[in-house]
Parts: structure tokens; sequence; C-alpha cells
């Protein structure tokens, strides 16, 4: 029992660094499927807008109101800016953004692959001559790896707006003031590390669920299993790889 | 047989007349499950192989190996003279180019159009012009006659459509070799039949070597003492001649083994009782 559960733990772990290998080898070599790529980049990029703009407004808005409550006691309401924007920049930017996307495109496509594996289209791509990773998992991986960040920047930049309107209208904080401590409490480390982490986190989520939804096995039930373990192993992911780059980048730029 | 290789590197094809595919002494067992064992046998060109067996014997795998989607355990497997076991993914795609597959259930393309799917060999992996492309597609589509399903998505047809879809697509490349996985399974007579016309058009009309996996046996007899033949623009389908049902051979695979290789007056007359169980 305890053989097969590791001998089928290291055998996961084997493909999914093989995928790897191959999603790079075809990032750098041709045939290239450069209109699947654009499609991606639109589905993952503007597909995830809505999701992560609104994530990205009530975190901002309800970090504000309560670190606003916090910063009452000790009468710094005025720093309410500072706050807001190193926690989102630094963490919950990328963090939130990365879990959304974990849900949303993680998801997504482990079903869409699972679903081609179980009805045998990713055969039928191999019998026409295609390689599956250089047409399916090469553009949404490029699609993952530059589009999270611009969602992250976007989620980032929202947030602060939503900070801004509850420290205005709610904290009575004067708007120049909330827009100097946000420049005042920005440096360029944190800037730095709120940008090199949703490059990490959009990799390892895309790459989980091409990972989970090639090798779904055993019809539709198998294609839900893929997308539950797909959700699953690219939030705990995202919420893993954020903790390493942290401790990576604290280590490297502080 | 082993492909020559010229003095440009490139392999070349074996002697005329010399079988298509072969398969020698192949086996494959997925952890304890043995699903082939020392399969061997031979397909000539533009012959038809019938491979018959009860579900889970091993018939799909078959298909799946020569296409190198699988690889065997133990065996050569080769197509067009060239051993497609030992080969790289990269060096199968030049093999499968003259080998197409009719998956079970068609397999098409959910997010691509009929178009799409039957032309997807031709846009994306050649440079082909488009119109060129276009054109091609419809000539498939009106050999399966569903020219006027172009812009439909594989949702909208039925299953026999879906099947036909299927073999247009796989022949769009003008493959030497059609391999069909159940083609006709799930089917009801009438729809199974036009399947099997288009094999037998697909053979006797375009020459192509044919491999049916079935475990319809009124579909696998149909095809293998019927032949196809050009009618003014169309064609019309009538009993075959003594030679073309001889040359039509069954192979029935029981637990992973050929249990019976001969013609189809060979297969009903066997007296062994799985055999004889299988028929009745």
């Amino acid at each position: 029992m305890l053989e097969k559960w590791v001998k089928d733990a290291v055998l996961e772990v084997q493909e999914y660094m093989r995928l790897q290998g191959q999603t790079i080898r075809g990032v750098f070599s041709r045939p290239f499927y450069f209109h699947d790529v654009v499609e991606q980049f639109e589905q993952i990029g503007i597909g995830s807008l809505t999701v992560v703009i609104l994530t990205g407004f009530f975190t901002g808005a309800v970090l504000a109101l309560q670190t606003g409550i916090t910063l009452d006691q000790f009468g710094a309401r005025p720093f309410v800016g500072r706050l807001v924007s190193a926690s989102m920049v630094k963490e919950l930017g990328p963090v939130l953004t990365g879990l959304m996307l974990a849900g949303r495109i993680g998801s997504g496509i482990a079903a869409e692959l699972g679903s081609m594996a179980v009805t045998d289209q990713i055969n039928a791509l191999r019998a026409l001559g295609t390689d599956p990773v250089r047409k399916l998992v090469v553009p949404r991986v490029l699609a993952g790896f530059f589009m999270a960040p611009v969602l992250t920047i976007i989620a980032n930049t929202v947030g602060i707006v939503g900070g801004w309107l509850i420290a205005v209208f709610q904290l009575r904080v004067a708007s120049s003031l909330y827009w100097s401590s946000i420049l005042e409490g920005l440096y360029p480390e944190d800037v730095w590390m709120g940008l090199i982490k949703p490059f990490c986190l959009g990799y390892a989520i895309v790459t989980i669920g091409c990972h989970v939804g090639l090798r779904a096995r055993g019809g539709t039930q198998g294609v839900g299993r893929a997308t539950t373990q797909a959700v699953v192993a690219a939030s705990v992911a995202v919420i893993f790889v954020d903790f390493v780059v942290t401790r990576l980048l604290i280590t490297l730029t502080y | 047989m082993e492909p020559q290789v010229s003095a440009t590197g490139v392999i070349e094809a074996p002697a005329a007349g010399g079988p298509v595919l072969e398969l020698e002494h192949v086996s494959l067992a997925f952890d304890d499950k043995v699903i082939l064992r020392d399969v061997s046998f031979s397909v000539l060109p533009g012959r038809t192989k019938i491979i018959l067996g009860a579900s889970g014997s091993g018939k799909s795998t078959i298909l799946k190996l020569v296409l190198g989607l699988l690889k065997p355990d133990g065996g050569v497997i080769r197509v067009n003279g060239q051993r497609v076991d030992t080969m790289s993914e990269r060096e199968l795609i030049e093999v499968r180019g003259d080998v197409g597959m009719v998956f079970q259930e068609g397999a098409l393309f959910d997010s691509l159009t009929v178009a799409e799917n039957v032309g997807y060999k031709l846009y994306e992996e050649t440079n082909l012009p488009l119109d060129e492309v276009r054109r091609r597609v419809e000539e498939v589509l009106g050999f399966v006659q569903l020219e006027e399903f172009v812009d439909r998505m594989p949702s909208e047809l039925s299953g026999g459509q879906r099947r036909r879809v299927a073999i247009a697509r796989a022949m769009a490349a003008k493959p030497g070799i059609l391999l069909y996985d159940e083609a006709t399974t799930g089917l009801d007579p009438i729809t199974a039949t036009t399947i099997d016309e288009e094999m037998l058009k697909l053979r006797d009309l375009e020459e192509v070597t044919t491999v049916v996996v079935t475990h319809q046996l009124r579909d696998a007899f149909f095809v293998a003492t019927h032949a196809a033949v050009p009618d003014g623009t169309g064609f019309r389908i009538v009993p075959a001649d003594a030679r073309k049902v001889d040359e039509a051979e069954f192979i029935m695979l029981k637990e992973g083994r050929i249990a019976f290789e001969g013609n189809a007056a060979e297969l009903r007359a066997s007296t062994d009782d799985y055999i004889r169980t299988f028929l009745s």
C-alpha cells in the first residue's frame, strides 16, 4: 500500500518534471503555434480581468477598513495608504491574483485538457503529427507566465484605488495624504518582489493544470477528479511558491 | 526486413509488394495486466485486415502500437518498412504522415468546426496554401457526403456524421494506410453500413490499406465480402469477387493472443469453441 503510494508519487513528480522539460524545449524550438499563443493570452489574460479586478478592489477596500481601525488606536490613520500599498504590492496582490487564477485558469485548463485526454483527442493530435505539448501546453504556459504579472499589477492598482475610496469617504483621510503615503511607503525592493512573484505563480498554476489535465483517465469522472486536483494543487502551490520566493528575495534584496 | 538507408541518409520504403505493416512477437502489459502476448501478423498493401475480439482483448491497443502512441514491452513493429517501436516522438511524426486513424467515437476536436477538423493536419502541419487546403477539405467532405456540414461544430452532428467526419479527417492528407478503431460501434445498422461503404470506397477506389478493429461481426463480414466499384461519377457497392474475399484476412484476439488467423470462409468454418461462441 505505502510502496504503491510512494511509487505513484515519484512517478507523478517525474512526469511533471518531464512535462516542464518538454515545455521549455517547446518554447525555444519549432514548430511554434503562434495563433494558439495569441488565443491563450486572450483567454487567460483578458478572460481573467473581471475576477482579478473585483478581487483586487474589495481586498484593497477591506484592507483600508481594517487597518484604519487599528491605526486609529495609535493615531496613525493618515498612514493607511502606506499599509494598503505595501500589503497589496508585496503580498496580497500576487497571492490573491494567483489564487483566483488557480481557480479560474488551473481548473479550466485541467478540465479542457482532461476532456481531450479521455476522449482520445490528445491521441488524435499525435496521430495527425502534432506534439500536444507544443500545441496545448506551451501556449498556455507562456500566457500564464506573462499574463499573471500584468493581472497582478492591475489587481494592485485597483486595490489601491479601493483603499483610497475607503480612506477618503469612510476614514476621512485627505486624498493627497493617502497618495503621498503610498509613494513614501513603497520601496523598489517591494515593487521587485511584487513583480517577480507572479511570474513564478503563473508558471506553477498553468504547468500544474496542464500536467493534471493531460494525465486524466476514466471518463467524465476522471475529468472531474482532475479539475479538483488541479485547483487544490495549484492553490497550495501558490502559497508554497509565494513563501519560497519571498524567502529567497528577502535574502537577495534586503 | 530492415529499412534501407540511402547515401543521402533518407530511409527508403520497402520493396514494392512487401508488407506495409508488420508486427513480430509483440507483447505489452500494464503493471500486472497482460494486454498482448506474442502477437505477430502482417498486412500487404491495398489489403484488408479485420481484427475481431471481445472488449478488452487488446484490439485497439494494436492500432495505438502501430501509430507509436504506445510502446510495446517486446517485439518489433514496422510501418512501411520502418521500425516504429524504437522511434522517438519526433521521428514518428514522419511515419504517421502515411497512416490515418479513425478513433472510437471519432475523437473530433470539439473547439474546431468540421472544416477545421478535417483540414487540421493540412492547416497546421503543412505549408499548403489556404485555398488549396480548403479545396481538399471540400473534396474529402464530398467523398463522405457531408459537404453541407463544413461550418458546423462537432456537437451539432449525429454519431454517424461524426464518424464520417473522422474518416474524412483521417484521409485528408492521403495516407496509404487507414486504421479504424470500432468505427461502427454504437451506430444503428443503416448508419453503420454507410460507414462500411466509406471504408470500401477508400480501399477500392483510393487503394488504401485497411485495418479494421471491431466486435461488430455484421460490419466485419460486410467489409470482407463487398467491394466498391466506380459507377459514372459515383460508386456502387457490389459483392466482392472470390479473390478479393480471400484477400480480406481476419484475426481473432482472445485474452491478448491471436486465437485465429484466416479469411472469412475459414473463420465461419472454424470449430474452435471460443470462435463459435463469438460468431453465434
